[in-house]
């Protein structure tokens, strides 16, 4: 571990890393606030936010979860509609270089820390061992600050009793769309979301909590099945 | 919460899942990068975008119910318009505690006016 602040210290942009490393996880640490928050105030007991936001690490997933079964779904739905979000990890670890995560047992924990601003991060740099470096300042700060902010959310929205007259239940669906947005930019994207939002809306009054959300899926059909060059 | 050993199983295999995609990704970088001579391997693009449409879809999914309903009907009025106020500031790039807690705000406030 020594030798990543010795590679940090010497470089010369690494201060500037390491301030926008700390930047990132800040706003991490923000989102996990509304997230340990929003997990209590939809009645998940604080361990549900704190154990997910440590062994998932992935905040997108994380919502989808809570949100799938708060809503009454099925836990295992939800598991699955989140594993397809975090599907995109798998692209992420071709796109790293070998070694990035490490060697040895390291590894394991290396394998861990690999989220989108880890990799935007590693992918960032230049040579390998600062690409190393950033790869595991930034994971390691994702790791402290994303389940710090979702207990510290959690303990707070524990002592908040009624929820809606503070307007809490609008704080779920503003903090997924806040995430969403720039992605929403592509119109190819936003089409297919607003199929997707459509279909789950049509389907809510008909069909058993949970599934609305899953049903959406086939927007991305429209997708699918579009010409490979079509413009974006 | 319903039933929490369910609750558990569901995060156990999100958490197995998500860890499981994090390895293999390298593992396959790691097992071609030898036998093409460290030739580039990437994830078909295609497959990617259609990957990543797929997240944000269900993402949109999951704000358009939590925004709009309760249970099997309509939500009211407060909610969606709060959550309005917060999609047109992250449209315009507002700090993101700034979209959050001006949905949370618009809300209670309407709540406060008598909008159901």
């Amino acid at each position: 571990m020594s030798s990543i602040w010795r590679t940090l210290e010497r470089g010369v942009r690494g201060n500037a890393l390491l301030v926008d490393a700390g930047l990132t996880c800040l706003a991490v640490m923000f989102i996990g606030l509304s997230y340990g928050a929003v997990a209590v105030t939809s009645g998940f007991p604080v361990w549900v936010p704190a154990a997910q936001s440590v062994l998932v690490l992935a905040g997108a997933s994380e919502f989808l979860f809570i949100g799938i079964v708060a809503a009454g779904g099925s836990p295992i739905a939800a598991a699955l509609a989140g594993m397809l979000v975090n599907a995109r990890h798998l692209p992420y670890g071709l796109a790293l270089p070998p070694g990035v995560t490490g060697r040895g047992w390291r590894r394991l924990l290396g394998t861990h820390l690999m989220n989108d601003e880890s990799v935007v991060f590693a992918l960032g740099q230049d040579d390998p061992a600062r690409k190393r470096a950033a790869y595991w300042t930034c994971g390691l700060g994702v790791l402290i600050c994303w389940p710090g902010g979702a207990i510290l959310g959690a303990l707070i929205g524990s002592a908040v009793h009624n929820t809606g007259a503070f307007g809490l239940d609008a704080m779920f669906p503003a903090v997924i769309l806040a995430l969403i947005v720039p992605d929403l930019r592509n119109r190819m994207t936003l089409r297919a979301a607003l199929a997707g939002a459509a279909i789950a809306l049509l389907a809510t009054p008909f069909l058993p909590a949970g599934l609305p959300v899953l049903l959406a899926l086939a927007a991305v059909l429209l997708l699918a099945r579009a010409p490979s060059g079509a413009a974006p | 919460m319903k039933d929490g050993t369910l609750v558990v199983a569901g995060m156990a295999t999100l958490s197995a899942g998500t860890y499981a995609f994090r390895w293999s990704g390298q593992l396959y970088a790691f097992r071609w990068s030898g036998q093409l001579l460290r030739a580039r391997i990437s994830f078909p693009p295609r497959a990617a975008r259609l990957l990543e449409a797929a997240a944000v879809v269900l993402l949109a999914a999951l704000v358009a119910t939590t925004a709009l309903t309760e249970g099997h009907g309509f939500s009211g009025f407060a909610r969606p318009a709060g959550v309005l106020v917060a999609g047109v500031l992250a449209w315009r790039k507002a700090p993101f505690l700034v979209v959050v807690l001006a949905a949370a705000a618009v809300t209670a406030v309407a709540r406060l006016l008598g909008v159901p």
